[in-house]
């Protein structure tokens, strides 16, 4: 691209041109972005969107300059007015950063010190740039206390990060960003730790403060829902280039590049029809739950007052083999408690959990073990969920070799089922580190199905995963089941997911059942308002239309 | 389907681990020198012309650079360089026995009471704490005092009251992998207690054992130093660095390299051990990469 673009316009809040950033040698790829040009105009939102390895962090820490220090700037140029950010020296940057490009974090808990009360950063930030008075500043800081929507705000003053929720973190994180009223305003993932009725308001703040004050804004995420709801143009980046740009409009509806329309296509939407079955419905229920209930303690009798929590209340449902029953909620509605319950990763306070007859509920663990292999679980985060010390073959057939099964047999199962969920057999050897998140998922779920078991319980299963690899791992549990016929109960927090892969939909909010249901009547006539309000926060439904 | 693609395996001699290890020189400076030294110990013996045990009486106190008495001789006339590679070994396998032996006791409590938690692991740190609040030298005084002093029995003694620290750290360890998700899956598939701790949890947790052995390995040969030159140690004639110092301590001014050569050779094999120790600590701990 020559030096001078007709389409960079004296409108540019931020101009990079031929944007080069270089890996450290032996990774992956030379390049963590290379010969990326794009434009940030004045009062727009920009959106650069891409899967995780793909450079859009980079990018965004690049413009800050807040790159680690393995990381370098190789070429290009990124111009902010007359500055260009790759060669000012520490003290230019520094005194731009706040005053001129602001940016929140995805995660406001670490982004926020745990020492400060929410007034002092927001001072802190004024202060070190040499704000005005003592005064000046602490109105200051109320006043955009209140425009970032928190309640009561002398209060929230004084109180410390972790009294506060994660919209409200982030509320205020993106108060600190406003201090010095920032001509552009970095958003790297900010929603993505959010519930989806907290994103909604969140990116209703965005839009609104962008708006009022007619800032830029470059945001980044991985989810094209989101940049349905927020973009203006869109910037699409695939390991490291960019592979399309263009208005917001333009893209979503009419993407040229494949790679576009396969992030697009991937993007889960809410189902209209439910799931057919070939089964005949009304076989015997592989699981009832009856009243089953779960509290949390914390504090203790001697001191100061005992806080109870009641992650489940009075949950009641069946299941029949075959068929995938869906728990959504937002993070502390006690789904997750919900599913630990039922593989008695934890006991259960109260109820009856009946699985092929039996009442597991108040099993013992050494009577319970014979029947641990028929109800088995799926994790959220496969990281942490394969022990890094073993390797695959071994995290297959430990547990069915503990239970029996001649080594031999076990490995050669476990060798078939890695060519089953879609990897090949010379992984037996390798370490769960040599593999990518959505290659691990799937070794989650082999280990799974070691045991042909009659129950899987998958906890936030695809939550972790970029989009395409979330389609992916959908599909492979969709097949799973349909040979198998195992029954299924999917919890997440993504109501699209849900709607793809679920017969039926509980929705749990603080520990109760509010809404039980087929797909069709949870997302198109919600009966509770819980369920409701939830439908109605889901983004980018837009684009499904 | 299609077989997803597997990344290539990188080799562990070119893993990151290594590759900080290598760069902490003092660490590879330990290391070279721990080596020297255990060659020495091991082969030196043979190939030097004079026994440990052979008195000669017409050559007492030879200064070193003596004729073939390299590192000169002592009041009985004895070779110094013989007895010091001839005590090393005994120093040297006294620290790493007594490193094995308390390491296995550390471990084994460490990972029993993170664990188990509750009364159990309660309990199991109590006892670490009764035997912390002891002071390690008198005790160690004690027995070494009460019980037969042979290098078996030494090793013993420093390895019963050394194995805290270790049984602390493996505790701390266990208590934070147990809640990890892969020992939840671990339970999910009704593998037993025994498995979980020691074939799931522990290979996660050698990491800061095997710092804390080495750290342990420097602290008992010191440990068998100090015991040895009081003289409740390894009994002469069978020579250790300690019970060396302890002769040399009379002639201090006549003939003061009696002293300095042991006393040296211990301090290099002490801070050797704790430099690699250092270099462990670092080549273990991913977050000092920067990335």
């Amino acid at each position: 691209m020559a030096n001078h673009d007709p389409i960079a316009a004296p409108v540019s809040a931020l101009t990079v041109r031929n944007l080069t950033i270089d890996l450290p040698k032996g990774m992956e790829r030379k390049h963590a972005v290379s010969d990326i040009s794009f434009d940030l105009k004045t009062g727009q939102i920009l959106c650069i969107i891409g899967e995780s390895g793909s450079g859009k962090s980079v990018t965004a820490n690049a413009v800050m300059g807040l790159l680690p220090s393995a990381i370098s700037i190789s070429g290009g140029s990124i111009r902010c007015g007359d500055v260009d950010l790759t060669d000012a020296s520490p003290e230019v940057l520094r005194d731009l950063r706040g005053r001129v490009v602001s940016m929140i974090f995805q995660d406001p808990l670490s982004a926020l010190n745990p020492l400060m009360t929410v007034g002092d950063q927001i001072d802190e930030v004024m202060f070190a740039h040499g704000e005005g008075t003592r005064e000046d500043r602490r109105a200051r800081s109320l006043a955009l206390l209140t425009e970032v929507g928190l309640p009561d705000p002398e209060l929230m003053y004084h109180q410390y990060p972790f009294r506060l929720s994660g919209g409200q973190r982030q509320r205020v994180m993106i108060a600190m960003a406003l201090a010095l009223e920032p001509a552009i305003l970095i958003a790297d993932e900010p929603t993505t730790a959010l519930d989806v009725t907290t994103q909604a308001q969140i990116l209703d703040l965005i839009r609104d403060i962008q708006r009022r004050k007619g800032m830029s804004v470059m945001f980044i995420t991985h989810d094209f829902g989101v940049v349905a709801e927020i973009a203006d143009s869109v910037i699409v980046m695939e390991q490291g280039v960019i592979v399309e740009q263009g208005s917001a409009e333009q893209v979503l509806r009419n993407a040229q590049h494949p790679y576009t329309k396969r992030l697009i296509a991937a993007v889960p939407h809410l189902s209209d029809n439910d799931r057919t079955h070939d089964e005949v419905a009304g076989s015997a229920p592989v699981i009832e739950v009856d009243d089953l209930r779960k509290e949390y303690r914390s504090g203790s009798i001697f001191f100061g007052k005992e806080r109870v929590v009641k992650a489940v209340q009075g949950a009641s449902f069946a299941l029949q083999p075959g068929r995938t029953l869906g728990i959504v909620g937002e993070s502390g509605s006690g789904k997750s408690s919900l599913g630990r319950l039922l593989v008695k990763l934890m006991d259960s306070d109260g109820g009856r959990i009946l699985f092929d007859g039996q009442d597991i509920a108040p099993m013992k663990e050494a009577q319970f073990r014979s029947i641990r292999p028929k109800i088995q679980m799926i994790f959220q985060d496969p990281f942490a969920s394969l022990n890094p010390r073993s390797t695959i073959g071994r995290i297959l057939t430990a547990g069915p070799v503990a239970h029996g099964m001649a080594p031999a047999k076990a490995s050669q199962q476990a060798r078939a089922l890695l060519e089953h969920v879609g990897l090949d057999g010379g992984a037996f050897d390798r370490y769960p580190h040599e593999f990518s998140g959505g290659q691990r998922q799937r070794i989650g779920i082999a280990r799974a199905l070691m045991f042909k078991p009659k129950l899987l319980v998958a906890d936030e299963a695809v939550s972790a995963l970029d989009v395409s690899i979330q389609a992916q791992i959908l599909e492979l549990l969709n097949d799973i089941q349909r040979e198998t016929g195992v029954a299924m109960i999917f919890i997440t927090h993504d109501l699209r997911v849900a709607s793809q892969i679920c017969d039926e939909i509980l929705v749990m909010q603080r520990g109760v059942i509010v809404e039980h249901g087929p797909p069709s009547q949870i997302f198109r006539n919600p009966q509770s308002d819980y369920t409701r309000e939830l439908v109605a926060a889901i983004p980018g439904e837009r684009i499904a239309a | 389907m299609s077989a997803l693609a597997i990344p290539v395996h990188t080799p562990w001699w070119r893993s990151r681990g290594v590759r900080r290890f290598a760069r902490h020189r003092l660490a590879i400076i330990g290391l070279v020198m721990i080596t020297l030294l255990t060659f020495a110990c091991i082969v030196g013996p043979y190939l030097l012309p004079y026994d440990s045990l052979y008195i000669d009486l017409r050559a007492r106190f030879a200064p070193p650079l003596t004729g073939y008495h390299f590192l000169g001789t002592d009041p009985l006339g004895r070779d110094v360089a013989a007895r010091l590679l001839e005590a090393g070994r005994i120093s040297l396998l006294v620290g790493f026995f007594a490193m094995l032996l308390s390491t296995m006791i550390g471990t084994l409590i460490g990972v029993v009471a993170g664990y188990y938690r509750g009364a159990v692991g309660a309990g199991l740190m109590r006892v670490v704490d009764a035997f912390l609040s002891f002071p390690s030298i008198f005790l160690l005084l004690a027995l070494a005092a009460l019980l037969q002093p042979t290098p078996i029995m030494i090793t013993i003694i420093i390895a019963l009251t050394s194995w805290m620290e270790v049984a602390r750290i493996v505790e701390a360890e266990v208590r934070s992998l147990r809640e990890r998700d892969f020992v939840q899956a671990s339970r999910m598939m009704g593998l037993s207690s025994a498995h979980i701790m020691f074939r799931e949890i522990l290979p996660n947790a050698i990491g800061p054992i095997i710092v804390a052995a080495t750290l342990t390995v420097a602290r008992a040969i010191l440990l068998e130093a100090y015991v040895s030159f009081l003289g409740y140690g390894i009994q002469p004639p069978l020579p250790s660095w300690g019970n060396m110092l302890n002769g040399a301590q009379q002639y201090l001014s006549t003939a003061p390299w009696l002293a300095i050569i042991p006393g040296i050779t211990i301090t290099i094999a002490v801070t050797s051990f704790n430099f690699i120790g250092d270099g462990l600590r670092d080549a273990l701990d991913v977050r000092s990469d920067h990335m």
